[in-house]
């Protein structure tokens, strides 16, 4: 890595790396519970994920003032500026992955309480391969693996897939049980803010990209964008 | 303790250790390296470990237990344990409870499971003497029958189930000794084959005279017999099922049950052997499966050092196939 920084501010560049993981890790957290709330209709469990969000915004401010002192005080460069933007920038993408959890669990107590009901069994799937992407591509940001994230932005297009074959389905579903309608509505919006998680985490990665090589990703193999940007 | 003698004593531990200074990690030994990446020294130390519970535990000031999910795959479960040291550091690590935690669950569900399928059977008994027991049913002679004969088929069921059950148990305790008798896997075959009588098909062939390994005899019995058992439930309505033997130059036999029934969906096939699980629940019930069946086959051949597999193509059939060690005089 290219620094010229002392270790106090080295130690300010790894307390931002630190709450950025926090975050995921608290992102995470939170969208497995929304998803075990929503299959086992668990009305308390869907709470406290409500009520876990506050954390998670608390954090993003904390990222938001560490960040701001960091550039006023150390004027970083090079490698060292963009681990700072791309934490600022991370760090409310990762709120916005909260808030999608957030709003899975808000749906809870609209959904009625039918295990067997059948769209149902596919949501879990689709929250796996979203929950592996928020996953790897936070590994990816600690370890600085910018292999790892474009595998994670790869991934995106199949939770697209998945989310177009949940509609598919669901739509058919209401069409066939119109007494449906109203949950089959709400695991609609689930299953598309899954979706939206999806596209987080691919931004993430692309961030993630950007901190570990200097390049934008939509510039990479671009021979005139070969140069790096800061 | 000097720290180089710190480090040094931890290098030696096998399981992941860590030693945090004012939130960074200043060491990792090489287990630790292995599950959380070899980028994590020098790092704050959330970046190793970012489960809010673990996050929790690392920024209380008199440190402590937790249990955290996910560190390595996901799911997977770990007890955590921060010590603080003379002078501040913190010293962390992680032991891996998922297998405990599985085993646990494995073994409730179990019992959960096993309970589930004797109770069905035993409802349906109460049910019908109860209805026997009044008097305007059971008088009525076909009525009467019905019900006799819808008891007679529940009781059975209980009781292959307990027999299976017993069976799975034996099998179970006697696991890690490997059984040495002679067996003549041809002979059994032959003589499994002939026990299902002369109206069902089912053909015998062997590449060898005979093939002998160390075994169980009547456990290997038992093992062919589901899965012929199975073959003819499972496979077409007279359709034909056929024992193959290849007792090849390579130290193992194949033994392949083959059925051309419907098959089997693939998503079904890497779930055959849990206990109680049905492909298709209803069909195997109406045709008195108790759910054990290759259950207890992996566990017979798991416990002669063999390998138990199944292939099936929908619309073609299925093959199960038993590989197990030939026995050393027999090359």
């Amino acid at each position: 890595m290219v620094t010229s920084s002392t270790p106090q501010f080295q130690s300010e560049i790894g307390q931002l790396r630190g709450l950025i993981a926090e975050m995921g890790g608290l992102a995470e957290v939170a969208i497995t519970d929304a998803i075990d709330a929503l299959v086992r209709h668990d009305e308390d469990l869907a709470h406290t994920v409500v009520a876990g969000d506050a954390k998670l915004d608390a954090l993003e401010a904390e990222v938001d003032r560490l960040a701001v002192r960091i550039i006023a005080l150390r004027a970083p460069m090079a490698d060292d500026l963009r681990d700072v933007i791309a934490a600022l920038k991370i760090s409310g993408v990762i709120e916005r992955i909260g808030d999608y959890a957030k709003n899975i669990a808000k749906r809870v107590g609209e959904i009625d309480d039918r295990r067997k009901f059948e769209p149902l069994t596919l949501i879990p799937v689709m929250a796996g391969i979203a929950q592996s992407m928020v996953r790897d591509v936070l590994n990816a940001y600690g370890a600085r693996d910018a292999t790892l994230a474009i595998e994670v932005i790869n991934r995106d297009e199949k939770v697209d897939n998945f989310y177009d074959s949940i509609f598919r389905n669901l739509v058919a579903h209401m069409m066939e049980n119109p007494s449906t309608i109203s949950t089959a509505a709400q695991l609609l919006f689930v299953a598309r803010n899954l979706e939206r998680i999806g596209d987080h985490a691919t931004n993430v990665a692309e961030m993630v990209y950007f901190a570990a090589t200097g390049l934008y990703y939509s510039e990479r193999g671009n021979p005139g964008g070969l140069e790096k940007v800061i | 303790m000097a720290e180089a003698d710190q480090t040094r004593l931890l290098a030696l531990i096998e399981m992941p250790a860590l030693l945090v200074e004012a939130d960074k990690v200043t060491f990792a030994n090489r287990a630790a390296l292995a599950l959380l990446g070899a980028h994590i020294v020098g790092e704050n130390v959330r970046i190793a470990l970012r489960a809010p519970d673990a996050v929790a535990l690392i920024m209380r000031p008199d440190g402590g237990h937790a249990r955290i999910t996910g560190v390595s795959v996901p799911g997977s479960i770990w007890e955590m344990a921060c010590h603080v040291l003379d002078g501040g550091a913190r010293l962390v690590t992680l032991q891996d409870m998922s297998i405990q935690v599985s085993v646990a669950r494995a073994h409730a569900d179990f019992v959960a499971n096993a309970s589930h399928e004797l109770r069905t059977p035993l409802a349906a008994i109460i049910g019908y003497v109860e209805t026997l027991s009044d008097e305007k049913a059971g008088e009525d002679r076909q009525t009467r029958e019905r019900f006799l004969g819808i008891i007679r088929r529940e009781a059975r069921r209980v009781q292959s189930l307990v027999e299976d059950l017993m069976s799975l148990s034996r099998i179970e305790a006697v696991k890690h000794e490997a059984p040495t008798d002679p067996v003549d896997i041809v002979a059994l075959a032959r003589e499994v084959a002939g026990e299902f009588g002369e109206t069902s098909s089912v053909e015998v062939t062997s590449d060898a005279a005979q093939a002998i390994v160390g075994g169980d005899r009547s456990q290997l019995a038992q093992a062919i017999r589901n899965l012929v058992d199975n073959a003819l439930k499972y496979g077409r309505p007279g359709g034909k099922v056929a024992i193959s033997i290849e007792a090849s130059a390579t130290g193992w036999l194949l033994l392949q049950v083959t059925d051309d029934g419907e098959g089997i969906a693939p998503e079904h096939l890497p779930r055959l052997t849990e206990r109680f699980y049905r492909a298709d629940a209803s069909r195997s019930r109406s045709l008195g499966g108790t759910g054990l069946g290759l259950a207890i086959v992996k566990h017979i051949i798991e416990r002669h050092r063999g390998r138990f597999d199944v292939s099936s193509r929908l619309g073609q059939g299925t093959t199960a196939s038993i590989t197990l060690p030939l026995s050393g005089d027999q090359l």
